[in-house]
């Protein structure tokens, strides 16, 4: 077993002794009941015809049914535990993550960034949202039994708390070219203290909002989407997370892949009562850039605010980074977090 | 070979009888449309995927496709079916100059759809509407021009367009090929009241092809027509 | 002198001195000899697809990753996958052994159309030079899986041609399924009904009803690859509007089933193994015989158990992880079923029922992993790591090839009128089982421990389960090698056999062997169930010798 960093690690492991414990039950019941019926069973003469048995109903029927339940058994729980890792957490630690051949970027919410390596707070749930600017990566953390492919076009999301203070193992899963054994990493999960020290010392640019209004300013969306409906194109002030109603007369919930298509695929889901005549931004913009773009625009204010938004108010999600788990100093007790996850540790 | 003193003209040795060997060509065929289908499957799969990600791409796409060329070619292996149907049906009665005429007509409403294909094709490549980088060059201002956001959803349907209508335009030459091999066996008087099977086998093929035309047509050609009366 | 004569008036007309020259075989008609065409063939493709297996294992003994250079290695893997699966296991049993025993099973004199049987192996020659071709000018680098955008845009390698060959392979094995399909329906001999088959003519069926509906799924998929590549079309490029998750949708269509085209066949030898080395019927045929048929359906309806970490959406995931556990149950039948042959049977322990008893125990093993990847949680830790090659090797080689070699051994008397070393065939049998588990085993454990597949070089603390299966792999080398000498020295040296050595039941034992070139100098008619023991001719015989010697 590799170590049990994250908080789904317990769970997994005890469903994968189970199912050890199962393959093993198998595998050896049915190689000893072949060799006993073998050796007890062995031709004698040359001329045996052993006495024929056509099959048994109650047997065939207890042994499509028995296998059906178990079978049964293991989907629910892998079920679960996979909806636990796909159900977003509520207040996590957002970072941004890029695979590009043959490393990982990542921006945290406070502008530090990183290559190849990941600084994680303890007993914080963490939430990344990644995606690459060439070949499909997967990102992958055994400690943290998560994995996830790095699609290039789309956003995937993966969450985890980590649960042990230390260095892992950060690997890319999915083949990716010629250095794909090349592309790996360290996580890093610190408490809090030390965190935040690293927090102070990583090299920081500007936050990813406030990068994401430069370019938004830059590359003229201002011009159209104004803080007011006035503009040629819906004001986008406050719009973040509600449901936008379409042309085509469904509705849409504004999030970070509906922006995301929108930027670079504006025809796909117009807005009701905005004509199409947004052009693409596909190929003017990288994908970190469409993150900060998006970044941004998540933390700019209800319509009504004062016509600038207010960059201090930029990354609500990074302020308070790792101070849950700030009365936490040892390695393996973590704060109960979301719903359904609850650490099994004492 | 004395055992072969009951010898059947056109059964193969391995058959024991004309009917064994007439049913293992239709279950054959058979068969084998089953992976026409499949093969063909996965551009259905990837057109109703991509239609759904970009609706526009495929309204607007379905205009820059001439609709009477199309239409045309519809009508055209529709009748192609119905000749070949004929020429199943005298390859049966035994009527050897009937069945070459319509296996002659047949392959000439072939020749018709493929020629009026190359025509439609022709005019796209030429406005720069063949979806490759290298001959990519649609028109961007003009009569026929393609707004700048929506090119990159026509380019979607465009490619499409091609390799759908060019798998099928694939299985067009191939059932000519069958046609002419048909015609030079029936020249030669090969078919007769009991064994014509071959004929049978490839009209199934013919029917086949024209039937994936039947789906191709409104799907490339009338998505951005509205005909219903609320329509626009 | 006068030997030659008597020679010559002793060996009667069969399949293999009808006719010796070349031509004679390249142009043959009869299913038999395409059949050996194509055991020469895959047995070359399964010599170079072992070079680059033997490279892979040579390389990761160390953790540098310094034998080969990364492109190579990429390389090594990706032609090792590419020659193994397309051009050896896919081929294997249907086209070497189906080929060669389906009409006689039938009692039929050929398959339904043998020119297409022959065009078949000539498609297959054409794909596998292409495929040479592609190896020569320096191969591919994208994994066998062929994943786009690496492979449609920034891949520098051969993938056009690699493409093309497989388009090309494709149809070889879709006219052989077809053929299979057609042969069963239409070439049964009189009284041979659905449910006097053997087993082994089930399996064949439902591998071909893949091999029908799911090869042109990836020849269309590998042709919009090519296209791709060639004309920047933007099928799968992001950058243009494509989809890259399409091509897995498109590709695991195909390739899911497409594992059972390589063990489906070999569950139908096994059925066969084992019911004649037990001289018993098969326990429960129908469910054996149906269980077939459902593992070809329901392995058509869980393609997406390979794509649980690429951002499908979660209850696609739990669908697709339903039906996989779905799949599981006719294949857990199966085992069961056969286990329960075994009882209170007459049991042999001669070669083939050794392999027989390897193929129950890895299968096992194969099958019940499969459990583990089918689990959505756990598929997230173990998807793209070596549980997931040791999982697959279990099934395709544990499974697949231990079936084939079994299947081979089988009928190797039917085939060549003579008998192998039996003692030569259970050691290498043995070395085989033994090889195998050592190889193959500890790549569970590292996939456990989080060691990703396609690695090159590795970090330090795997290296000990590595070099244990570099040890195991060169048993195994040592195990396959053994059967390419001794079968091919029995081919001149072996002892004579009579039609049916085993004193086994079918048809396929009631001609000489070799077979003569129309199989039966009489037309074969059938009139009981399939496994009646009582009635075979040679068990009588034996059962009155020893009655009389008594």
């Amino acid at each position: 077993m590799p170590e049990q960093a994250s908080s789904f690690a317990l769970e997994y492991d005890l469903f994968y002794l189970f199912l050890i414990a199962l393959t093993t039950f198998f595998t050896i019941g049915i190689s000893a009941a072949a060799v006993i019926f073998l050796i007890k069973y062995r031709r004698r003469s040359q001329g045996e015809v052993p006495e024929q048995i056509e099959g048994d109903m109650r047997l065939e029927i207890t042994w499509t049914v028995i296998p059906f339940l178990i079978a049964m058994f293991i989907f629910a729980w892998g079920a679960k535990l996979y909806y636990q890792m796909y159900t977003d957490p509520k207040d996590a630690l957002e970072i941004f993550v890029t695979g590009k051949q043959w490393m990982w970027r990542a921006q945290h919410p406070d502008g530090q960034r990183e290559i190849n390596e990941l600084h994680l707070p303890l007993g914080r749930r963490v939430k990344l949202t990644m995606t690459s600017e060439d070949v499909i990566h997967a990102f992958y953390i055994p400690a943290f039994r998560t994995k996830t492919d790095v699609v290039p076009g789309r956003y995937t999301t993966t969450w985890f708390t980590p649960t042990r203070t230390g260095t892992f193992h950060l690997f890319c899963a999915e083949y990716c070219g010629t250095q794909h054994s090349g592309m790996i990493g360290k996580i890093v999960v610190q408490d809090y203290s030390d965190y935040q020290a690293w927090l102070r010392g990583a090299p920081k640019e500007m936050t990813p909002a406030e990068a994401g209004q430069k370019f938004f300013t830059s590359l003229a969306c201002n011009n159209c989407h104004k803080d007011q409906d006035a503009g040629r194109g819906p004001s986008l002030a406050g719009q973040f997370g509600s449901d936008v109603k379409l042309e085509n007369g469904s509705t849409v919930k504004m999030d970070e892949a509906y922006i995301r298509e929108s930027i670079l695929n504006p025809g796909a889901k117009t807005v009701l009562g905005y004509p199409h005549i947004m052009p693409t931004f596909q190929g003017q913009v990288t994908e970190e850039q469409v993150a900060m773009i998006i970044q941004y625009i998540k933390s700019i204010g209800p319509k009504q605010n004062e016509a600038v938004a207010k960059p201090a108010a930029a990354a609500p999600a990074g302020q308070p980074a790792a101070k849950p788990a700030a009365a936490q100093p040892t390695g393996t007790t973590a704060k109960p977090v979301a719903q359904g996850e609850q650490p099994k540790q004492n | 070979m004395a055992e072969h003193a009951t010898h059947v003209e056109g059964l193969a040795h391995h058959f024991v009888s004309m009917e064994q060997q007439k049913e293992a060509g239709m279950v054959g065929m058979w068969i084998f449309l089953l992976t026409e289908i499949m093969f063909f499957g996965g551009l259905f799969l990837a057109y109703t995927i991509y239609r759904t990600t970009y609706p526009e791409g495929f309204l607007f796409g379905s205009h820059l496709l001439n609709v009477k060329l199309g239409g045309t070619n519809t009508v055209v292996l529709i009748v192609s079916s119905l000749t070949m149907a004929m020429a199943v049906y005298y390859s049966q009665k035994g009527d050897r100059k009937k069945l070459l005429a319509f296996l002659a007509l047949t392959l000439i409403l072939g020749l018709a759809f493929l020629g009026i294909k190359y025509v439609e094709y022709s005019t796209k490549i030429h406005d720069g509407l063949f979806p490759a980088a290298a001959t990519w060059n649609p028109p961007s201002e003009g009569e026929h021009a393609i707004p700048v956001e929506k090119q990159q959803a026509v380019h979607v349907f465009l490619w499409i367009y091609f390799l759908m209508t060019g798998l099928h335009a694939v299985h067009m030459i191939v059932g000519a090929g069958i046609l002419i091999t048909l015609i030079i066996m029936a020249q030669r008087g090969k078919f007769t009241k009991n064994y014509n099977s071959p004929v049978e086998i490839s009209g199934l093929y013919w029917h086949f092809v024209d039937i994936v035309w039947i789906f191709l047509f409104p799907l490339l050609y009338l998505t951005g027509y509205h005909f219903t009366p609320g329509g626009h | 002198m006068a030997t030659e004569v008597m020679e010559t008036t002793e060996s009667r007309v069969n399949y293999l001195n009808n006719g010796t020259t070349v031509k004679s075989w390249l142009l043959t008609l009869d299913h038999k000899r395409i059949g050996l065409l194509y055991l020469f063939s895959i047995s070359f493709f399964f010599a170079i697809g072992g070079i680059y297996a033997t490279l892979i294992r040579l390389e990761l003994i160390t953790p540098q990753g310094d034998l080969l250079t990364p492109e190579m290695y990429n390389r090594v893997f990706t032609m090792h996958g590419v020659i193994m699966i397309f051009f050896f296991l896919i081929p294997s049993i249907p086209a070497v052994l189906g080929n060669f025993l389906l009409p006689l099973m039938l009692g039929a004199k050929d398959v339904a159309f043998p020119k297409l049987n022959l065009l078949s192996w000539y498609i297959f020659i054409i794909g596998g030079c292409l495929m040479l071709y592609t190896m020569l000018s320096g191969g591919i680098d994208t994994g066998w899986t062929f994943y786009p955008p690496y492979s449609s845009i920034y891949s520098n390698s051969q993938v056009t041609i690699a493409g093309v060959s497989i388009f090309i392979t494709g149809f070889s094995s879709i006219l052989t399924g077809l053929n299979f399909m057609v042969t069963i329906h239409t070439m049964r001999a009189p009284g041979l009904t659905w449910f006097r088959l053997p087993l082994f003519v089930w399996a064949h069926y439902a591998t071909s009803l893949i091999q029908v509906l799911g090869t042109p799924v990836i020849a269309i998929t590998v042709l919009a690859l090519a296209f791709e590549r060639t004309l920047k079309i933007g099928i799968f490029d992001p950058k243009l509007g494509g989809d890259p998750v399409l091509f897995q949708h498109m590709f695991w269509f195909y390739s899911h089933p497409a594992v059972y085209i390589m063990i489906l066949p070999s569950m139908g030898v096994i059925s066969e193994l084992i019911a004649n080395m037990t001289r018993k019927r098969i326990f429960g045929y129908n469910f054996v015989a149906f269980s077939s048929l459902a593992i070809a359906v329901f392995g058509f309806l869980v393609w997406g158990h390979h794509m649980f970490t690429t951002s499908q959406s979660m209850y696609t995931g739990m669908v697709f992880s339903l039906i996989s556990y779905a799949v599981a149950i006719p294949s857990a039948i199966k085992t069961f079923n056969w286990t329960a042959t075994i009882y209170k049977g007459s049991v042999s322990f001669d070669t083939p029922m050794i392999y027989a008893l390897a193929f129950l125990g890895l299968f096992t093993i194969g099958g019940m992993t499969g459990l583990f990847l089918a689990a959505l949680g756990l598929d997230v830790h173990l998807h793209d790591t070596y549980f997931v090659v040791a999982h697959f090797h279990y099934v395709m080689v544990g499974s697949a090839v231990i079936g084939y070699l079994g299947g081979i051994h089988y009928w190797w008397p039917k085939i060549t009128g003579r008998m192998y070393s039996e003692f030569l065939g259970r050691i290498s049998a043995v070395i085989i089982f033994i090889g195998f588990n050592l190889t193959f085993l500890p790549q569970f454990v590292l996939g456990q421990l989080g060691m990703p597949r396609r690695y090159h070089a590795y970090v330090p603390e795997f290296q000990v389960l590595h070099i244990l299966s570099s040890a195991g792999a060169s048993i195994l080398a040592v195990g396959f090698t053994l059967p390419v000498i001794y079968l091919a020295w029995s081919i001149k040296y072996g002892e004579k056999v009579g039609p049916n050595p085993w004193m086994a039941s079918g048809l396929e034992w009631q001609t000489s062997s070799p077979p003569p070139t129309e199989n039966f100098t009489y037309q074969p008619v059938v009139t009981h169930e399939p496994y009646e023991f009582e009635n075979v001719e040679e068990i009588k015989q034996a059962r009155q010798a020893e009655l009389q010697r008594a």
